[in-house]
């Protein structure tokens, strides 16, 4: 497990982080949302000892990392970058020996992802001369080929066309499951929404909101309901304990509390003709919107 | 941090030098602008001493055709390429046809021959044939000054062309990395004290195979060409040249790398490297302007950016103390260190800062 404790950043007079923690489960994608500025790029650069924190420890399993652990590290900086007229291979070879492997092993490591990513064909050109979605590709390669015991990355989906997304979704999967933590930022809430099991929620360099992504879901804000009936349901109005939010003809959303439900779920079934009845889970944008405030 | 921990970091981060080094090296022999530099650098100074050695052994070997009648007796020789021909008409109609430049007859007078020219008096027979007297110098300069004054710029081209070739190819090579963003990766993985040594040293190894490769071409060619005098001559100048310029060399390398930090575009390399330019300029003028100043040189001698230049030619001068060199050295090596360690910090904390050209005095700061 990826721990961060009591991060705090200056730039400047400036405040950028304030007493970030939060926690990176091994096995699990863990989502970091936040809107520009927020602070997320800085505190992956912390983690990744690129920057050095004011304060705060950043720990795997509970003991402080150094530089030497630093290097079994992934990392997708936000700011892409490679060697333009370095050949895809070399790039990736020299990167994973960068991270302390061994020659052999990086170039073997180096030709399996290369072929996952489906860029097998371009092993010898210079990444200058892929086009911009294979060279996103490629600085995924760069980030796993050194096999990373942590992977932390920074808006690994912007850019992507929507098959590199899947390619890329699926070998983060695989990290995932096996056992590594994987932490990564995003504004597209609905992809966090689709991928994550663990969502982390900063804002003006604090920590809103932080756990599994349902349980953050399910417990935010009053519980509500969504019921659709083949005629109307007006009658809804005038049960005690009801705030309708959203209304149309037999379809409502409404706040209530759970024996409240069962009570009006009761009284629809008698009336007959009840479609569907289920709690309705906020998106994580609605989430995001409300702990963000 | 533990022992084991320090261990594990010092062996990686050796490790990621040598890396960083192997990759700048290959990076540079694979710009094709870099070898085609290299080999005309190398093909100039084999070529200037090759001509060099042509012209100096054919006035030195030069002879002057002259015809000359039989019976005459010259008092030497020297210099003149003798046809015998049997009377003065013969010896004539040589002269008419160009076959000789002139035809030495024989005459009456004191010295019991004339000498016949065809439209001028043909100075090199009438020198050649003249006595003069033997001259004592009282102070012989050790060296012709043409030649001392030679030797100072061809050291200060060198290393001016070497200095200024792989200074830029550092900064390029650290503005690449920041341009490109590349640099943040390389960051997470390794020390950027690492990534500084292995750029430096990279770049050195090749400034120093360069100037080494320069100067062994130099004396095969010198040897080859047979002016040997000379290779003798420059021979401890040279290695010392080669010395100081592997200490110098690490000092300019760590200030181009620095200066370069802080700017992210490789259109502000130019801007941002000018004062280093200047700083290696200015030894490069002096030893052309005042290489005969001994003060000049002198101090030259002693300051970082111009001791390799200055100190060499003083050797060659014969002016230098056996310590001296040894002394100019330890203040080079030692000014290298405080700039490598000054530059590091600039180019550590500037590396990540992009947009802007990051000020001199944050980037010290931190």
């Amino acid at each position: 497990m990826l721990s961060i404790e009591g991060v705090t950043k200056h730039f400047g007079e400036r405040q950028v982080l304030d007493d970030v923690g939060f926690t990176v489960g091994r096995g699990r994608l863990t989502g970091f949302v936040g809107g520009n500025g927020a602070g997320k790029t800085t505190t992956m650069r912390i983690m990744l000892g690129v920057l050095d924190a004011d304060s705060g420890t950043v720990a795997i399993d509970g003991v402080p990392i150094g530089p030497a652990d630093r290097r079994r590290f992934g990392y997708m900086p936000e700011e892409r970058g490679l060697y333009p007229k370095m050949p895809v291979a070399e790039q990736v070879t020299y990167l994973a020996r960068l991270h302390g492997v061994d020659r052999r092993t990086a170039t073997t490591r180096t030709t399996e992802l290369l072929e996952r990513l489906e860029l097998g064909a371009h092993a010898t050109d210079p990444v200058e001369k892929l086009s911009l979605g294979n060279q996103q590709r490629v600085q995924v390669a760069a980030a796993l080929a050194h096999r990373p015991e942590v992977l932390v990355l920074d808006e690994p989906f912007s850019g992507l066309d929507p098959m590199a997304v899947d390619t890329v979704l699926g070998v983060l999967r695989e990290t995932a499951a096996d056992g590594v933590p994987v932490l990564f930022s995003s504004h597209q809430l609905d992809v966090v929404e689709r991928l994550c099991d663990d969502v982390v929620v900063i804002a003006g360099g604090r920590i809103r909101a932080a756990g599994p992504q349902d349980e953050l879901r399910r417990n935010a804000g009053p519980a509500a309901w969504e019921i659709l009936v083949a005629d109307d349901v007006a009658w809804l109005r005038d049960e005690p304990g009801v705030t309708i939010r959203a209304f149309d003809g037999g379809y409502a959303l409404f706040e209530a509390d759970e024996s409240v439900a069962q009570t009006v779920l009761q009284r629809a079934v008698a009336r007959g003709g009840v479609a569907s009845f289920g709690a309705r889970v906020p998106r994580l944008s609605e989430v995001f919107t409300e702990v963000v405030r | 941090m533990s022992a084991v921990q320090r261990g594990i970091l010092q062996r990686s981060t050796v490790d990621a030098v040598r890396l960083v080094t192997v990759r700048e090296i290959q990076a540079r022999l694979r710009s094709k602008a870099f070898v085609v530099s290299a080999v005309i650098l190398l093909v100039m100074v084999v070529a200037g001493i090759v001509v060099a050695g042509i012209v100096g052994k054919s006035t030195a070997n030069a002879t002057t055709p002259v015809a000359v009648v039989s019976g005459v007796t010259l008092p030497s020789s020297d210099g003149l390429d003798v046809t015998r021909t049997s009377d003065r008409a013969a010896a004539e109609q040589l002269v008419r046809d160009g076959e000789v430049d002139a035809a030495i007859v024989p005459d009456g007078g004191q010295l019991g021959f004339r000498v016949v020219g065809l439209d001028s008096a043909p100075t090199d027979v009438v020198q050649a044939l003249s006595v003069s007297p033997e001259v004592d110098l009282l102070d012989p300069g050790a060296l012709p000054p043409g030649l001392v004054s030679l030797v100072g710029i061809a050291f200060g081209v060198v290393f001016f062309a070497s200095a200024v070739t792989f200074g830029q190819s550092i900064a390029q090579s650290v503005v690449e990395e920041k341009s490109t963003r590349v640099v943040e990766i390389l960051m997470a993985a390794i020390p950027a004290r690492a990534l500084l040594a292995g750029k430096v040293i990279g770049n050195s190894v090749m400034a120093l195979g360069q100037i080494v490769a320069i100067a062994v071409a130099a004396a095969v060619a010198l040897a080859v060409t047979g002016q040997d005098n000379l290779f003798t001559l420059l021979g401890p100048s040279a290695l010392w040249f080669v010395g100081f310029f592997a200490v110098g060399f690490v000092l300019i390398a760590a200030l181009f790398a620095a200066s370069a930090a802080l700017v992210s575009r490789q259109e502000d390399v130019g801007s941002v490297t000018t004062p280093v330019m200047m700083l290696l300029m200015i030894p490069y003028f002096l030893i052309v302007f005042a290489a005969d100043d001994p003060t000049i040189l002198g101090i030259m001698s002693y300051v970082p950016f111009s001791a390799p230049i200055g100190m060499p030619v003083r050797i060659f001068l014969g002016t230098a103390e056996w310590w001296e060199p040894l002394l100019s050295l330890v203040v080079v090596a030692a000014s290298a260190l405080v700039v490598v360690l000054l530059g590091a910090r600039v180019y550590e904390n500037a590396l990540l800062r992009t947009g802007g050209r990051v000020k001199l005095a944050e980037a010290i700061r931190g």
